[in-house]
């Protein structure tokens, strides 16, 4: 069974760090990882095409710099490694990246299932996904947490709702996105190591996957970004001190006499 | 020809934009700002220049249609066995909002079966049409026909703002309708308000787990649709003696689906699930024990509201990856929540910050939970929580 799975390079977050080789802190405040969401994509695609057998392939899209982080997923399990990079694809929004990425597939052919995580960790829009499988004709179900049966062109899989999860079956090839509960992605093995330093990443621009310009990067974008702020937590702080039996009596007062006034406010 | 570009002149060097730009793609080079090829033109730092030295020129767009076709805003009423879901009810609160700053009228669509009961509750929360699909083969949710009947309802139709939950089934509707028609869809917006200038809808949502607002508009495609997260935007109470149209449009029902929903499992069987919860009572590691969780149920028990759980819980087995609050488990908004023993990270504050009063009980005094706690308490959960317990017991007696 031939997998593909789509995953994106997000900005670091702001997290404290150790420098392993000169054993120092570092902040890495912009370094570029793979959107954690997304290893449980890879994993999930390496391990149903060693169940399997065929080929997982990893796709992306993004500016040059990527196809170094897609190698790591080829130390994790994937096979070949796919990236689609092209001045035309900048200022994309998720219409327009589902767009590409279409393409992208199309011309890698043969696949028959197509896994994403479940939302990047910078966007958080969780778009793309859905927004892919409609470009490709082809079903999809979001929220993966298990994939019960996968065979000869059918997938039987749950996705987590609000209250439990559904069992959902599907024709391939399909999308699915998966959440973090459906495996725990494994660490690289020396092999794993070896081979990704020996494998070249596929480069691919618009023109190479017959991509129209005009529905990539901002003229096939219908969103735009109009304002950036950083958003103030105005918190009227007050620390409740005293014995522990005071602090509990005080803050279950505090808490009951609001209660009250947000009923007081509804009955208005 | 589109791009971005610094206007050399007009830059002072202020570096307001290398700390706006979320890529790190702008450097400093000769005391002028540069832009690097990490750049994905998102435009963050157009809007945080205040030289206006960043010249952002985003040239012509593809698809585009003609906006004055369009009007009327639309509202995505999810349900369950028939009765809407409280998101429908928000939505139309918000929904209620910007139709009259847009002078034009306000409709739900509601698919399922036996919606008449529905139909009738959505216009006495402020529907002025009710789109009803109602058909024995529509009772459950399925991405496929749902999406095939909303597509058609659209293309008809021609709402210029259609509006739906950012909930399991709206973030998987919406961007597989969006992309059939080929418009913009914004995920998870927290504020919606339209310009009074050119009566666009501007979409406000966080992104980077909440440590940037962006506020996004679709200019020259319609409609202009956005997913709108749960417990953010006000119901309007029920007016009773509101009027309001039921339509049963002609559509097209898809058939033989191929996407097959085979079994709907509940597992959480809690009386509130986590994201509908007025309350939340949380647990981190401060708890020590898993076995120590039954306090934090307890709690939750005696308030009636739901349990929560720090990341670090749920990953070290103590309680299911459903209760997890935070940027990898459920977004939540409820008028209580309560963190117990839980520091307060990042990934964790994302997922609650939005929470109408915050109570943090940790004891590390520097713990930052306490920077978004409106009430916090220095001290040892496993000493508070029992006293806290016995506080509201015999209270709410």
């Amino acid at each position: 069974m031939n997998v593909i799975v789509c995953v994106k390079q997000v900005p670091g977050t702001n997290e404290v760090k150790m420098n392993k080789e000169t054993n120092t802190i570092i902040r890495e405040g912009v370094e570029a990882i793979i959107n954690p969401f997304d290893t449980y994509a890879v994993e999930e695609g390496a391990r149903i095409k060693e169940e399997t057998g065929g080929k997982a392939t990893v796709l992306s899209m993004g500016i040059p710099s990527v196809a170094e982080l897609l190698k790591e997923t080829i130390s994790v399990g994937m096979d070949e490694a796919v990236l689609l990079s092209d001045r035309a694809f900048a200022g994309s929004d998720s219409l327009a990246t589902s767009y590409a990425l279409s393409m992208g597939i199309k011309k890698i052919g043969d696949c028959d299932l197509i896994i994403c995580g479940k939302q990047a960790m910078d966007g958080d829009t969780a778009q793309v996904g859905p927004g892919l499988a409609e470009k490709l004709g082809i079903p999809h179900t979001t929220y993966v947490r298990k994939i019960e049966e996968i065979k000869d062109g059918y997938i039987r899989c749950q996705r987590m709702t609000e209250d439990g999860y559904e069992v959902i079956e599907m024709p391939l090839p399909a999308v699915i996105t998966v959440v973090k509960e459906i495996n725990e992605p494994r660490l690289p093995s020396l092999k794993g190591k070896m081979k990704a330093k020996k494998t070249e990443v596929t480069v691919w621009t618009a023109d190479d996957i017959g991509a129209d310009k005009a529905l990539c990067g901002l003229s096939g974008s219908p969103t735009q970004v109009v304002k950036t702020f950083v958003p103030e937590h105005n918190v009227d702080s007050e620390m409740i001190v005293g014995t522990p039996e005071e602090q509990a009596r005080n803050l279950a007062r505090k808490l009951l006499s609001m209660q009250f006034a947000i009923q007081v406010q509804e009955d208005e | 020809m589109a791009g971005i570009r610094i206007l050399k002149d007009k830059c002072v060097g202020c570096k307001l934009c290398v700390g706006a730009c979320p890529f790190g793609a702008i450097v400093m080079i000769d005391k002028k700002a540069e832009i690097t090829d990490a750049c994905t033109l998102c435009g963050a730092c157009v809007s945080a220049c205040k030289f206006n030295a960043i010249d952002f020129e985003r040239g012509a767009v593809a698809n585009a249609v003609d906006v004055s076709k369009y009007s009327g805003i639309w509202v995505f009423a999810e349900q369950k066995d028939g009765e809407p879901e409280s998101i429908a009810y928000e939505l139309l609160g918000v929904g209620r909002e910007l139709a009259d700053a847009r002078n034009t009228a306000l409709s739900a669509v509601i698919i399922g079966s036996n919606l008449d009961d529905a139909c009738r509750k959505l216009i006495t929360k402020g529907a002025d049409k009710v789109y009803s699909v109602d058909d024995a083969s529509l009772e459950k949710f399925n991405d496929e026909s749902y999406s095939g009947i909303f597509s058609q309802l659209i293309y008809k139709n021609k709402p210029e703002i259609v509006l739906l939950g950012a909930t399991t089934y709206g973030r998987s509707l919406a961007p597989r309708v969006a992309s059939r028609i080929n418009t913009g869809l914004t995920a998870d917006c927290t504020k919606l308000e339209i310009d009074p200038t050119d009566g666009k809808l501007l979409q406000t949502r966080p992104a980077f787990g909440g440590n940037l607002m962006a506020t996004i508009v679709c200019p020259n495609h319609r409609p202009q649709m956005a997913t709108v997260r749960h417990k953010v935007m006000k119901e309007m109470e029920a007016d009773e003696s509101r009027v309001g149209e039921i339509i049963r449009p002609e559509v097209n029902i898809p058939r033989d689906l191929v996407v097959k929903v085979k079994d709907v499992v509940k597992t959480i069987t809690e009386m509130v699930p986590l994201t509908e919860a007025d309350i939340i009572v949380s647990g981190g590691r401060g708890m020590g024990d898993p076995k120590n969780f039954a306090l934090i149920s307890e709690l939750a028990e005696v308030l009636g509201g739901a349990v929560g759980a720090s990341r670090a819980t749920v990953d070290a087995g103590w309680i299911e990856y459903s209760h997890q609050v935070g940027q990898t488990g459920q977004t939540v908004g409820p008028q209580v929540y309560f963190a117990c023993g839980i520091s307060g990270a990042i990934q964790h504050l994302a997922g609650m910050s939005s929470s109408d009063t915050i109570i943090a009980i940790n004891k590390n005094p520097d713990a930052p939970i306490f920077k978004v706690a409106n009430f916090g308490i220095v001290g040892d959960v496993m000493e508070v929580l029992p006293l806290l317990i016995k506080e509201f017991k015999s209270a709410l007696k």
